[in-house]
């Protein structure tokens, strides 16, 4: 671990986009992630890029809408409140195809809400908050090592597919500090060039990168093959860990800081002998439906038990894999609430 | 091996720095730390706490039912978390500014006057570094020498007669318990 640093959330999702090749970023402050935008704002430049605080969140996705189309790996990152205000231009880069990476570290909602650590805002990644028939791969970390892991994964997804990309966060991750590794050092000049990107017409047709398309009949072909692309992301992208699932006969679903909660709840459990496991989803969109497949058809697995940070947004996920085949019950904390592991001692141990 | 503490105390009286600097340490001996501010809106004059966990194995939920240590270094810390320490906790007061006594008897308390040894060691603002001191020698969550490394890390910038006015409040603070 020689070359761990110790290095606070908010400021491992900069240093790990800088790695991953980013040399862009466009943001508007809100806590609890203002020390991304504050160490961008120090760091990009000694690296060759640019920090731009724009005038509001509109404006700063806008502006990666811009960076994109010109084929520059890009972000932004906020948190709730700042990303609602985003939803009209995350949509029009999904609709135009653009690679955009967003940070959400989110807090307690709705409206203005708080500043304690939330998963609120799950609905509005994995289902597309803004309009429109889009979806957005969500990544979501569980300790800083992973958070820094998944920044690349963020930007290369982005740029595969063509599509936005979000990291969804909280303020704890964002507030914490741990040691971390950068795995990786992208030079962006060594990234391969975007051949679709309105990058200087020079003897070449022009690129016309928007959303609009007027024609009936061209606009849901142009759906048809985001679809496509969305069925081939859910064949190929899934990311999920399952922590001591063969033989647990209650099945916690959790994702992000929940989930690491719940993971020290199924070691205080095991000890004392009771049969539990975790299955932790990475990937929010697309869903980690086969993993959960496994517990739902295992037999030693009599029910679930969900645990979140919102008043049951991914449950509803859970709900359509199960399928009325076991029971699910879902314990969650709101208002920036954070439960420590005892709380889920007791919750499954009132029903094992 | 596994240590968790809770720092609190106002803002200003270097609590947040306690917890960074053994998270510092135990990183620097290849261990896994994580140091958790709160983070509502506080503002200097107002209370501030962390919370430090350091282990040998990678670490599952930040969040701690019961402190296992804490550093109180204000009246009105000591009234919050004097009832979270855990039973055979290790509860370390500033008795400088604290006139309160712990009634547990199911915990270790100890009773440090960390700014009257601050002044000593030069200036009351190292109170916190005498109070690292103290739980260092109690704790042993990491080696002297480590922790003098973090210490002469983080103040590098300041000069070396800050870096010493902290080494002298570090053993001063080792040999008060």
């Amino acid at each position: 671990m020689g070359d761990k640093i110790l290095m606070k959330g908010a400021e491992v999702i900069g240093e790990a986009a800088i790695k991953a090749g980013c040399r862009l970023f466009f943001g508007y402050p809100i806590t609890p992630q203002n020390e991304a935008p504050a160490y961008m704002a120090k760091r990009l430049p000694e690296v060759g890029g640019t920090f731009v605080q724009a005038e509001s969140e509109v404006a700063a996705i806008n502006m990666l809408y811009g960076a994109s189309a010109a084929g520059y790996r890009v972000m932004t990152s906020s948190s709730s409140p700042g990303i609602s205000l985003m939803m009209e231009g995350i949509s029009y880069c999904a609709g135009s195809e653009l690679p955009v990476v967003i940070v959400n570290v989110m807090r307690g909602g709705p409206g203005l809400g708080g500043i304690g650590p939330s998963q609120s805002d799950y609905f509005q990644a994995t289902k597309g908050g803004g309009h429109g028939d889009y979806k957005m791969i969500t990544l979501a970390p569980t300790n800083l090592q992973e958070q820094a892991d998944l920044m690349k994964n963020a930007f290369d997804l982005a740029d595969q597919y063509r599509i936005p990309v979000m990291v969804l966060s909280d303020g704890l991750l964002g507030q914490i500090m741990e040691a971390v590794e950068f795995k990786f050092d992208i030079d962006p000049s060594s990234l391969p060039h975007k051949e679709w990107a309105a990058d200087g017409r020079m003897n070449r047709k022009k690129h016309l990168i928007n959303s609009l398309d007027l024609d009936l009949d061209g606009l849901e072909r142009h759906n048809e093959k985001l679809q496509a692309r969305y069925r081939k992301i859910e064949q190929n992208e899934v990311l999920c860990e399952e922590y001591s699932t063969d033989d647990a006969k209650i099945c916690i679903v959790a994702y992000g800081t929940t989930a690491r909660i719940a993971k020290t709840a199924v070691e205080m459990l095991r000890e004392e002998g009771y049969k539990v496991g975790l299955v932790r989803p990475i990937t929010l969109w697309p869903f980690p439906v086969n993993h959960l497949l496994k517990s739902v058809k295992n037999p030693a697995t009599e029910s679930f038990y969900v645990f979140e940070l919102n008043a049951g947004q991914m449950v509803e996920d859970v709900q359509l894999v199960v399928n009325g085949t076991k029971p699910i019950r879902f314990y969650g904390r709101m208002g920036g609430n954070v439960p420590s592991p005892n709380e889920f001692v007791e919750k499954i141990k009132e029903i094992y | 091996m596994k240590f968790e503490l809770c720092a609190a105390g106002f803002g200003g009286q270097g609590v947040m720095a306690i917890g960074q600097l053994i998270s510092y340490a135990a990183v620097e001996e290849n261990r896994f730390a994580l140091f958790l501010p709160s983070y509502g809106p506080e503002m200097r004059g107002g209370t501030a706490n962390c919370i430090c966990i350091v282990s040998d194995r990678q670490i599952g939920s930040p969040i701690v039912p019961n402190n296992e240590s804490a550093i109180v270094m204000n009246t009105p810390s000591f009234l919050k978390f004097e009832p979270t320490i855990e039973k055979d906790g290790c509860l370390l007061i500033n008795s400088a500014l604290i006139n309160e006594k712990s009634q547990r008897n199911d915990i270790s308390s100890y009773y440090i006057p960390a700014n009257h040894i601050a002044a000593e060691a030069g200036n009351k603002i190292v109170a916190n570094i005498v109070m690292l001191g103290a739980l260092l020698k109690l704790k042993k969550f990491a080696k002297t020498e480590t922790i003098q490394k973090v210490i002469r890390e983080k103040f590098e910038a300041k000069g070396p007669k800050i870096i010493e006015m902290n080494m002298k409040a570090l053993q001063m603070g080792f040999e008060s318990v």
